[in-house]
C-alpha cells in the first residue's frame, strides 16, 4: 500500500518537474548575449601587463603595505590628521549647505505642492545639476573660487542639492494629506499645519537623506582633491604622481578607515531614524 | 511596560529631566525634553569649525560669481559639430563600463554568498569577507583607475579593471543584504536530505536572489556609465580625456556637447534598465 502511495507521490513530483517551463534556450541566448557584449566590449583593449608594469605593481604593493608612519602622526597642516579634518569639514559643511538649499528646491519640484509647470522647471534644473559629474563641477567652480578647500565646499553643496532634492521629492509626494485635512478641520492655521502636520512626516527622511549624502560627500571629497579642490585627495594626487608609494599607502589606509568608520556610524543612525525613537 | 521602567534612561534624560505632566484624569506622563536644540547646537559648532578649516569666504564667492553664468551659458549651447570627435570616445566609455560591470558582477556573486550570515556559519569567515567588501567599496573608482594606470598602462583595460573592482564592492554589499532576507526553508530541506552547501544554494536560493541580483547589476551598470565618463580624467581612456582637454582649453561649448551625449546615454540606459526590471518583476510574480 505504502509503496503505491510513494510511487504516486513520485509520479506527482516528476509531473511537476516536467511541467516546469523549459527556459533552456532562453537562458543560453541570454548568456550568449552577455558573452557577446563582453567580447565586443573587450575588443580593442590591450589586456595584459608588461615587465615594467609588473615591477611597478611590486613597488606599489610593497609601498602600500609599508605606509609612511611619520605622516600619520604629523600634526601640522601637511600631516594626515589635519587633512582628514579638512576632508570631513568639506563634506560636513557642504552637506549642511546642500540640504538646507535642497529644502526649497524639493518643495518647488513636488507636483503636489506647486503647479506642474513650475515643478517641471525645477526638476529640469535638478537633472542638469546631476548630469554634470562632480569632478567637472569642481573644474567649473574653480574659476569662481580658485583652488582650495572652499572650491570643494561649493562644488559639493551644488552636487548635494541635486541628489538630496531628488530623494526629498519622493518623500514630499508621499505626504499623508489626511493629516493636513484633519488639522484643517480642527481650525489650524498654515504655520501650525506645517509645524505639526508636515515637519514630523518629513524630518526623519530628510535627515536620513542628509546623512546618506554626507557619506557620499566624504567619498567624493577625496576625488575632488585631484582637481585641486582641497581635502586628502590633493596630496594623494601629488604622491601618486611622484610615485612615492609608501606615502600613497599611508593616505589610502587613512582614507579607508575614515570612510568605513563614518559609513558604519551613519548606517546605525539611519537605521535608528527609520525605526523611530525607541 | 515594566521593562521600559526598569531600563536606565539615556544620559540625555538624566541630565535634562523629562517634563512631568499630570493629565486631567490623574495619570502622570513623562515627556522627554526635545533633543532638537542639542543637535542644532552641535551642527552649528560643526559648521563654524568646518568654515574655519575650509576657508569659507562668502565675499569672494559673491564677487566672482559672475564667472559662473558665462561658463554655464557656454555649456548650455553645445557645439554639435563636435559630435564626430565625441562619438568614438563615448563608445569606448560604454565598452569600458560594460566589461567592468559584467566582470565585477560575476566576481561579486560568490563573494556575497560567503559574506551572508545565513549561509556561512563561521563568524570569522563572515567578518573577514564583510570587511574586505567594505574596504573595497570605500575607495572611489577614480582612485583605483589612477593606481591601475601605472601598472597596466594608459589604455581602457585599467579603466575596466577599476570599474570591475568598484562594482564588486557595491554589488556584493547589496547582494549579501538581499541573501540574508530570503526564505531558508527550501535550503534547509535540501541540506536535510544530503545536498552539499553549493548544491542546495544553487537550487534553493539562486531562484530567490536572481531577480535582485540582476537588479543590482543593472543599478551598478547605471552608476558605472556615469562614473566611467570621468575616469578618463586620470588618463585611462574614454570621455574623461576629452572633458579634461576641452575644459583646460576653456572650450565649454565642446564640453557641453559631451555632457549632452552623456545625458542621452545615461537617460536611455535608465529607460532600457527599467524595461528589463519590468520583465524581471513580472517573471517573479
Amino acid at each position: 500500500m505504502t509503496d503505491i502511495k510513494q510511487f504516486q507521490a513520485q509520479e506527482n513530483i516528476l509531473e511537476k518537474l516536467y511541467s516546469e517551463p523549459k527556459n533552456l534556450w532562453k537562458r543560453i541566448l541570454i548568456i550568449l548575449f552577455i558573452v557577446g557584449l563582453m567580447i565586443w566590449g573587450a575588443s580593442g583593449t590591450k589586456i595584459g601587463i608588461d615587465e615594467k608594469g609588473l615591477n611597478l605593481a611590486k613597488s606599489i604593493f610593497s609601498g602600500i603595505t609599508h605606509p609612511e608612519t611619520l605622516l600619520l602622526f604629523n600634526l601640522t597642516e601637511k600631516g594626515i590628521p589635519y587633512l582628514v579634518l579638512e576632508t570631513i569639514a568639506i563634506a560636513f559643511l557642504s552637506t549642511v549647505i546642500g540640504s538646507i538649499l535642497a529644502i526649497p528646491v524639493s518643495f518647488l519640484s513636488s507636483t503636489n505642492i506647486v503647479p506642474k509647470p513650475v515643478a517641471y522647471v525645477f526638476r529640469a534644473i535638478v537633472l542638469f545639476i546631476r548630469t554634470i559629474p562632480s569632478l567637472v563641477w569642481a573644474l567649473i567652480w574653480v574659476r569662481v573660487t580658485s583652488t582650495g578647500p572652499f572650491c570643494g565646499v561649493v562644488t559639493q553643496s551644488v552636487c548635494s542639492i541635486g541628489m538630496i532634492s531628488k530623494l526629498n521629492v519622493t518623500a514630499i509626494e508621499n505626504l499623508d494629506t489626511g493629516v493636513l485635512e484633519a488639522l484643517d478641520a480642527c481650525g489650524a492655521n498654515t504655520f501650525e499645519k506645517i509645524r505639526v502636520g508636515v515637519l514630523p512626516q518629513l524630518s526623519a527622511s530628510f535627515v536620513s537623506t542628509a546623512i546618506y549624502r554626507f557619506d557620499i560627500n566624504l567619498k567624493d571629497a577625496t576625488i575632488l582633491g585631484i582637481v585641486g579642490a582641497g581635502g586628502i585627495g590633493f596630496p594623494l594626487d601629488a604622491a601618486i604622481n611622484s610615485a612615492r608609494w609608501s606615502r600613497v599607502g599611508a593616505f589610502l589606509i587613512v582614507l579607508i578607515i575614515m570612510v568605513v568608520l563614518i559609513e558604519f556610524i551613519s548606517t546605525k543612525i539611519r537605521a535608528r531614524l527609520a525605526r523611530g525613537r525607541s | 511596560m515594566t521593562e521600559t521602567k526598569t531600563k536606565k534612561p539615556p544620559l540625555f534624560d538624566r541630565i535634562l529631566k523629562p517634563e512631568h505632566i499630570v493629565l486631567d484624569n490623574g495619570h502622570a506622563v513623562d515627556r522627554p525634553r526635545s533633543r532638537t536644540p542639542l543637535f542644532v547646537l552641535l551642527i552649528l559648532v560643526g559648521v563654524v569649525i568646518s568654515a574655519k578649516t575650509t576657508g569659507f569666504d562668502i565675499a569672494m564667492f559673491v564677487k566672482r560669481f559672475n564667472q559662473l553664468p558665462v561658463i554655464l551659458g557656454q555649456i548650455l549651447q553645445p557645439n554639435f559639430e563636435f559630435f564626430g570627435e565625441v562619438w568614438p570616445k563615448l563608445v569606448e566609455t560604454i565598452k569600458m563600463s560594460i566589461v567592468g560591470t559584467v566582470a565585477g558582477c560575476i566576481v561579486a556573486l560568490p563573494l556575497a554568498i560567503v559574506a551572508s550570515a545565513n549561509i556561512v556559519g563561521s563568524k570569522v569567515i563572515l567578518w573577514f569577507f564583510r570587511i574586505l567588501i567594505s574596504v573595497v567599496r570605500s575607495l572611489p573608482a577614480v582612485i583605483y583607475a589612477y593606481i591601475f594606470k601605472f601598472v597596466f598602462g594608459m589604455g581602457t583595460f585599467a579603466g575596466s579593471l577599476a570599474i570591475a573592482v568598484f562594482t564588486v564592492g557595491i554589488v556584493a554589499k547589496m547582494l549579501y543584504e538581499n541573501i540574508e532576507t530570503i526564505d531558508m526553508g527550501a535550503y534547509e530541506a535540501m541540506q536535510s536530505f544530503g545536498a552539499t552547501t553549493l548544491q542546495s544554494f544553487w537550487t534553493a536560493c539562486m531562484p530567490q536572489i536572481l531577480p535582485q541580483y540582476l537588479d543590482n547589476c543593472l543599478y551598478s551598470f547605471e552608476l558605472n556609465i556615469r562614473q566611467s565618463s570621468i575616469l578618463g580624467y586620470v588618463g585611462v581612456g574614454g570621455l574623461g580625456v576629452l572633458i579634461k582637454e576641452r575644459i583646460a582649453l576653456r572650450a565649454y561649448e565642446d564640453a557641453g556637447m559631451i555632457f549632452l551625449m552623456i545625458f542621452v546615454v545615461v537617460f536611455s540606459i535608465d529607460l532600457i534598465n527599467d524595461r528589463i526590471r519590468g520583465i524581471i518583476l513580472r517573471r517573479k510574480k
